[in-house]
Parts: C-alpha cells; sequence; structure tokens
C-alpha cells in the first residue's frame, strides 16, 4: 500500500518541462552582459545551431544534408593556390587567441587547431576532441580538389558535417583567407612537418 | 613544504623529455593531491566568516545556508537548493551574496564588486567558498530537487548544457559531451554523465596550481563561456546556477572530499 501511495504522489508531482529554445534564448538574454567584443547578438541562435541543438547533433540525414548544402553556400574561395605558408599556418594553428571578451580587439586570432588534432608530430600538447591530422597531405597528395576541401572545411566545417563540433572558422569571422590558406599549406605542403 | 614539493615537481614536469611527459604528468597529479594548499585559504575564509563587517558591523556568522543560520555542517553538499526567503534557488556564492546584503546590510554592487580575486589577492567569496565547503567534508552531495523551481533549475540547466551558441557553435557538451577526449593535455570529463561528474564536482572549488588561485564553480561556468566566445554570463544568474544545479545533481550521490586541487 505505501508504495503504490508512493508511486502516486510521484506520479501527482509536476515535472518541470524542458525550456524551449526561444525560452532559453530569452533567459539568456536576461542573465549576460556584452562585454568587449562580446556582443549580445551572439547569444541568438541560427538556424544551423537550432537544428543541431534540438537533434542532440544527430540530425536526421535528409535535414542535414539541406543544413550542409546551405553552408556549402557560403565558401568563399580565393583566385589562384590554396597553399599558403605552412610556417605561419603553424604558427595559426598554435594559437587559441581571438574573439573572447579579453581578447583585444582587430588582432589577428589563431585557429585553436592544437586544441583537437594532432599535427605536427613535434607537438606533443595536442587534444583529441577532432580526429589526428599528422600526415593528412602525405596520405592525400595536394592536388586541386583535396586542395577545396581543406580550405572549405576550415572556412565551413558544417557544409562536411552539419553539426561537426568544428566552428566555421571563415564564416565567423575568426580567421581571413590568407590565413585560411596558411593552414592548408600545413596540412599539404610536402615540406611540412605535419607531412613528415 | 608543501610548496616547495609542488613548484619542484612542476619544474620537473616542464623539463621532462618527450617521452617521459604522460608519466610526470602523473606523477606532478599525485603530489598535488597529496599536500593541498586549498588548506590555507579554508583558514582564510574561517576568519573571514567570523569577521563583522558592512554597515550593520555583524559577521556572516548567522547565515542560513540552508542547513539553519550558522549551520555550516553539510551545507555546501546540499547546495544549490531553494530558498524561501529570496524565492529562488541559490549556489554557495549566490546565498553568501544573500547574507552579505540582509545580514551585514551591505549592497549587492558592494557584494559583488569583486567575486574573482587574484593570486596574490583571493575574493572574499573564494575564501568563504574553501571554508564552507570544508565543512561538507565526508558528506553526501544532495543538492535540492524537490521544490518545482528545483526542478525546473534543473531542467534549465541541462538544456543549457546542450545548447549551442555564439561565433564557434558551442555548447558545454562540444568539450564535455564525450567520454575520454583532450583539449591540448587537459582530460575532458563528460559531465553529464554519473561516472564522471561525481569525482569532478565532489573537488571544487579548488586550488588551482598553474595560476596560484583558488577558484570556485561560478568562476568555471563564467570561464567556459569567455572560452565559448559568448557574452559574460551575470555573476549568480539563474543560468549559472541552473549550470551548477544540474552538473552537482548529475554528482548526486558521491561523498564530497573537496576542496580539491587543479592544474
Amino acid at each position: 500500500m505505501r508504495r503504490i501511495a508512493l508511486l502516486a504522489a510521484a506520479i501527482a508531482l509536476p515535472a518541470a518541462a524542458e525550456p524551449t529554445q526561444q525560452e532559453l534564448e530569452k533567459i539568456m538574454q536576461r542573465d549576460f552582459h556584452a562585454r568587449g567584443q562580446a556582443t549580445m547578438d551572439r547569444l541568438s541562435q541560427d538556424r544551423l545551431q537550432r537544428v543541431c541543438t534540438e537533434a542532440h547533433d544527430r540530425p536526421a540525414p535528409d535535414v542535414a544534408k539541406a543544413l550542409e548544402a546551405d553552408e556549402l553556400k557560403t565558401i568563399a574561395y580565393p583566385q589562384g593556390s590554396l597553399i599558403g605558408d605552412w610556417k605561419r599556418g603553424e604558427a595559426i594553428a598554435q594559437s587559441g587567441r581571438g574573439l573572447t571578451w579579453n581578447d583585444k580587439p582587430g588582432q589577428p586570432a589563431g585557429g585553436s587547431c592544437y586544441n583537437c588534432h594532432e599535427l605536427s608530430p613535434q607537438e606533443l600538447s595536442h587534444g583529441t576532441l577532432g580526429p589526428s591530422l599528422r600526415g593528412f597531405g602525405k596520405a592525400r597528395g595536394a592536388g586541386a580538389d583535396v586542395q577545396r576541401y581543406v580550405y572549405g572545411k576550415i572556412y565551413n566545417a558544417k557544409a562536411y558535417n552539419a553539426c561537426s563540433q568544428m566552428p566555421r572558422f571563415g564564416v565567423s569571422g575568426t580567421l581571413s583567407a590568407e590565413q585560411i590558406r596558411d593552414l592548408v599549406g600545413l596540412l599539404l605542403d610536402p615540406a611540412s612537418p605535419v607531412n613528415q | 613544504m608543501r610548496l616547495l614539493a609542488l613548484a619542484a615537481a612542476l619544474a620537473l614536469s616542464s623539463g621532462a623529455r618527450a617521452d617521459d611527459s604522460a608519466k610526470e604528468i602523473q606523477r606532478y597529479r599525485q603530489m598535488v593531491a597529496e599536500g593541498s594548499p586549498a588548506e590555507l585559504f579554508e583558514l582564510e575564509g574561517e576568519t573571514l566568516w567570523k569577521k563583522p563587517g558592512g554597515p550593520k558591523n555583524v559577521s556572516l556568522e548567522r547565515c542560513d545556508l540552508g542547513e539553519g543560520p550558522g549551520v555550516l555542517k553539510a551545507a555546501y553538499a546540499h547546495l544549490p537548493r531553494y530558498f524561501k526567503d529570496a524565492e529562488r534557488v541559490m549556489d554557495l556564492e549566490t546565498r553568501l551574496v544573500y547574507c552579505m546584503t540582509t545580514l551585514q546590510g551591505r549592497s549587492r554592487a558592494d557584494a559583488t564588486a569583486r567575486v574573482f580575486g587574484t593570486a596574490d589577492r583571493p575574493s572574499e567569496l573564494e575564501l568563504l567558498s574553501a571554508y564552507i565547503a570544508g565543512q561538507s567534508r565526508g558528506v553526501a552531495i544532495e543538492p535540492g530537487m524537490a521544490h518545482p523551481k528545483e526542478k525546473t533549475s534543473y531542467e534549465l540547466g541541462r538544456a543549457l548544457f546542450f545548447h549551442r551558441v555564439g561565433p564557434w557553435d558551442f555548447s558545454c557538451a562540444s568539450c564535455h559531451g564525450e567520454e575520454g577526449k583532450r583539449i591540448r593535455m587537459q582530460e575532458l570529463p563528460a559531465l553529464h554523465e554519473a561516472k564522471y561528474a561525481r569525482p569532478v564536482i565532489a573537488s571544487w572549488p579548488a586550488y588551482r596550481v598553474s595560476t596560484s588561485q583558488f577558484i570556485t564553480l561560478q568562476w568555471r561556468m563564467n570561464d567556459c563561456y569567455r572560452q565559448m566566445r559568448t557574452p559574460e554570463p551575470n555573476f549568480g544568474s539563474e543560468t549559472t546556477v541552473a549550470l551548477i544545479h544540474f552538473l552537482t545533481a548529475t554528482a548526486q550521490g558521491e561523498t564530497y572530499h573537496g576542496p580539491g586541487n587543479k592544474r
């Protein structure tokens, strides 16, 4: 009997509903303040962020395809070779600076690449959130298609995997075309330590 | 002596050769775990707790942290929780600010003017957190989960944990959603899972060796959002308390053993 009473009590308790994305955005608008370059408009989700949040990063295949197609349209390729200077690329890959409220606005940002990826074998302090990119160019060559893929992936990772955890470095204005070219160099140049 | 040993461990780890680095890091972590500089902060926090202050010139000793006025035993292990007098869910730091304003007569602006300290000068809230958390050692972590507002707070925290936002599209789960991952050399606990949340939450707040600072969960929420590239969360806001509530509830049942040590 006691058990039944307990069960009944448990069922009778109002279950707190999960807040909707719109409610969440309203709460965050109330609970945050702009600081430095981190302005309040950053709290508005775009469609991709909303869909990925709702799907817990596993959208249905057709939804993912549609998102990826839209993201692909954002990629702007520069003229000429996409392979820049791998030495500058290495410095960009090392730097985790940029876009936070205590970063100086106007200073060039880094790509935070080593935070998540293994690249040059000399750098032992690398993260594992993303796949290892060691020997990336050695395995794939540096042909025009590979260059376009790598440039595009850094510019907008979501064009290839809708709910990827990798930032959209070009779309977000984090890295310039020149910086992305240097990172393509780091990954594809046969002289780069990544390919040794 | 302990600090000397720490310094030696640091020097060793930074000078270590590549193939020894993992072993050295392991050794250094063990040394850090054995001798806790957090104790010094606990002692300073106790002095501060008992010191009269504010326009009313009274101490915080009659502050009700949820177990009754002045009761410190087990108080931290049962936070965050709903407080009827404030009509909201509060974590330790938010509650301390409440007591500073109600008991000591200080303005909220004054009580929150300097919430995060430095290595040279810890903040009042950091010192008080160290002392009060220490009074929960050996107590099972059981945040409030019965009141409707506690349930709402937990649900809000859980939703925030997975909410992708900002120029880099991050949610808390972007880094803390998968087991066995690292940023650089730092291991990342998958904090929505009890197995990983338990040891982490049981050791916060903590002394951070790399910056010589005592850090709290409000600081942790703040600095995670900084790295997520969002605007800054307000100290003690419903958002930060809800996230702390969600993480603490996920660690429910673990015996509190902090304040701990961090890298």
